[in-house]
């Protein structure tokens, strides 16, 4: 199993959702999250005194799934999420140890 | 005859009450102003706050506070005397022989006063939001609302020697508006400012408001609230010319309202390249400041022009004060202040009784009692109980040091396990 964790721009999540169920993602872990990378931040004007917004809104996806399923939902992210501009994210992949669906206790690969 | 005297009685009474009710209402469009332009983590402690110095108006205004002000018969025309407590209402008779010239409740009068000097304490509270210790504040409401601000009122409305020497002020430009200011001023001066607010090389660094709507939703609140502060000021309403002067009162308290809009929304616009919200904003609030010392005589235009030169100075004065490192997060100084001056100086445009010595005379007066007793008071509370919170509960918000909730609390569980 694989987690896959992706961070991008909140305008593109829908599209990134749809082209994950096309490929049978069962399940996505969103949070909206705030930082910077290359695009760093921007400024913003308030009572006539500029600030310097250093941490940019983006949102986190946080996807399990086989093994044999994450290169398709690393490619459907980079797709998806993709504008061609500055800030559109990163993707990073882990191994998973185990997974444990609470309900009926099914663990590996069925509990995904 | 007697049935129609007490018919315009009864109606001026009434129109005193609801335009009283108006001016009440002014405390919800504080609190809604105040509560959007600081922290999320700062909310409730306001809230708290202007709830609370409502009521200790309410009641230091009824203990003493009515009284030095429109003391009946006064020691001198500098010194009204101290006395405790209302008095009873006019009698049937008494009103009949006065051949109109007692035409409203006294205790409608008193309903009438009560709720500005409570406007006059609101202003305080939103130039020292954010780091203020609440029952530091408290305590000096009861200073102002008894004392400070009832003595420069019976100067000027009371009767005093303000009154006397021909100064002019309405509604209270001077003595509701810049009163509140110069004791917020002073107590700035001492609370010093918001902990990040200013760098060491004088940069300033903005603390954005917590909920633009909010403070919108306050300024139309204001703006409401304000044709009962202005148009209620006029007293009567009970025949053709007073009726008509109400009307206009009305008409250009909302046209100088406008006029601070436009010219505040224009001028944030050239200076920052924005429209600043929250400039717009306090351009309404000072284009009411403004016209509130005069808002019978000016023409709609004038009153227009009154209150466009306030909006345009409101935003200037934001930058100097911002420059001079006096953090007022709602901007109360200058609306009500600075603002206030003008408003005192803008009647010579167009009342031809009011000259610019008496003006200036009024202007002083009320700005440096004011000034220098509530710094006074302020000293005394610093030295007592100190004014300001400690640096790491100005960090975690006023709301949990002082009033031990959050205005937004995000996690609650059902079983009181925090989480």
């Amino acid at each position: 199993m694989k987690l896959v964790t992706a961070i991008i721009k909140p305008f593109k999540l829908d599209d990134v959702r749809e082209s994950l169920s096309e490929i049978g993602v069962q399940g996505i872990t969103v949070t909206e999250v705030k930082g910077f990378g290359r695009q760093k931040g921007h400024t913003e004007l308030y009572r006539g005194a500029e600030y310097v917004v250093d941490f940019l809104p983006k949102v986190k996806l946080e996807i399990v799934v086989t093994d044999d399923l994450a290169e398709q939902v690393i490619e459907a992210i980079s797709k998806a999420a993709n504008t061609g501009k500055i800030g559109d994210g990163k993707i990073f992949v882990y191994g998973v140890e185990q997974a444990i669906r609470i309900r009926t206790g099914e663990s590996g690969d069925d509990a995904l | 005859m007697d049935q129609v005297t007490e018919l315009a009685y009864a109606l001026d009474t009434f129109y005193f009450l609801v335009s009283g009710v108006l001016v009440m209402w002014m405390a919800a469009g504080f609190s809604m102003l105040e509560a959007g332009l600081v922290r999320a983590k700062n909310t409730a402690e306001i809230l708290t706050k202007n709830v609370a110095l409502f009521a200790i108006a309410c009641i230091m205004y009824m203990v003493m506070g009515y009284n030095i002000m429109y003391p009946g018969d006064a020691a001198s025309a500098f010194w009204p005397g101290i006395s405790f407590f209302l008095g009873g209402d006019n009698a049937v008779e008494d009103v009949l022989a006065s051949g109109g010239d007692i035409y409203y409740s006294g205790m409608s009068d008193f309903f009438f006063q009560v709720v500005f000097v409570a406007t006059a304490m609101s202003i305080v509270s939103g130039a020292v939001a954010e780091r203020m210790k609440l029952w530091s504040f408290l305590i000096f409401a009861i200073f102002m609302t008894g004392f400070i601000y009832p003595m420069q009122g019976y100067w000027k409305w009371g009767g005093g020697f303000l009154d006397a020497n021909g100064f002019l002020d309405f509604a209270g430009s001077g003595v509701v508006h810049m009163c509140g200011a110069a004791a917020a001023l002073a107590g700035v001066l001492l609370l010093g400012a918001r902990k990040g607010k200013y760098g060491p090389n004088g940069e300033v660094h903005p603390i954005p408001g917590a909920n633009m709507p909010l403070a919108t939703l306050g300024t139309f609140i204001l703006w409401m609230g304000w044709f009962g502060f202005n148009g209620g000021s006029e007293l009567m309403v009970s025949n053709v010319g007073e009726a008509n002067a109400v009307a206009l009162v009305f008409v250009n308290t909302n046209m100088a309202a406008a006029g601070g809009v436009v010219a505040a929304a224009i001028t944030a616009r050239l200076l920052f390249g924005k429209t600043d919200l929250t400039m717009a904003l306090n351009g309404a609030l000072a284009g009411l400041v403004a016209i509130t010392a005069e808002p019978l005589t000016p023409t709609p235009l004038l009153a227009t022009i009154v209150g466009a030169i306030g909006g345009v100075l409101v935003v200037f004065s934001i930058i100097t004060l911002d420059k001079l490192k006096i953090d007022d997060p709602v901007g109360a100084i200058s609306v009500h202040g600075v603002v206030g001056m003008w408003g005192l100086i803008a009647v010579v445009l167009s009342n031809s009784d009011a000259t610019i010595g008496a003006q200036l005379m009024g202007l002083a007066t009320i700005l440096i009692w004011t000034f220098v007793v509530s710094f006074i008071v302020w000293i005394v509370i610093k030295a007592v109980m100190g004014l300001r919170v400690s640096e790491e509960e100005e960090y975690e918000g006023v709301d949990l040091a002082e009033c031990g909730l959050e205005a937004y609390p995000e996690f609650t569980g059902t079983k009181g396990s925090g989480m």
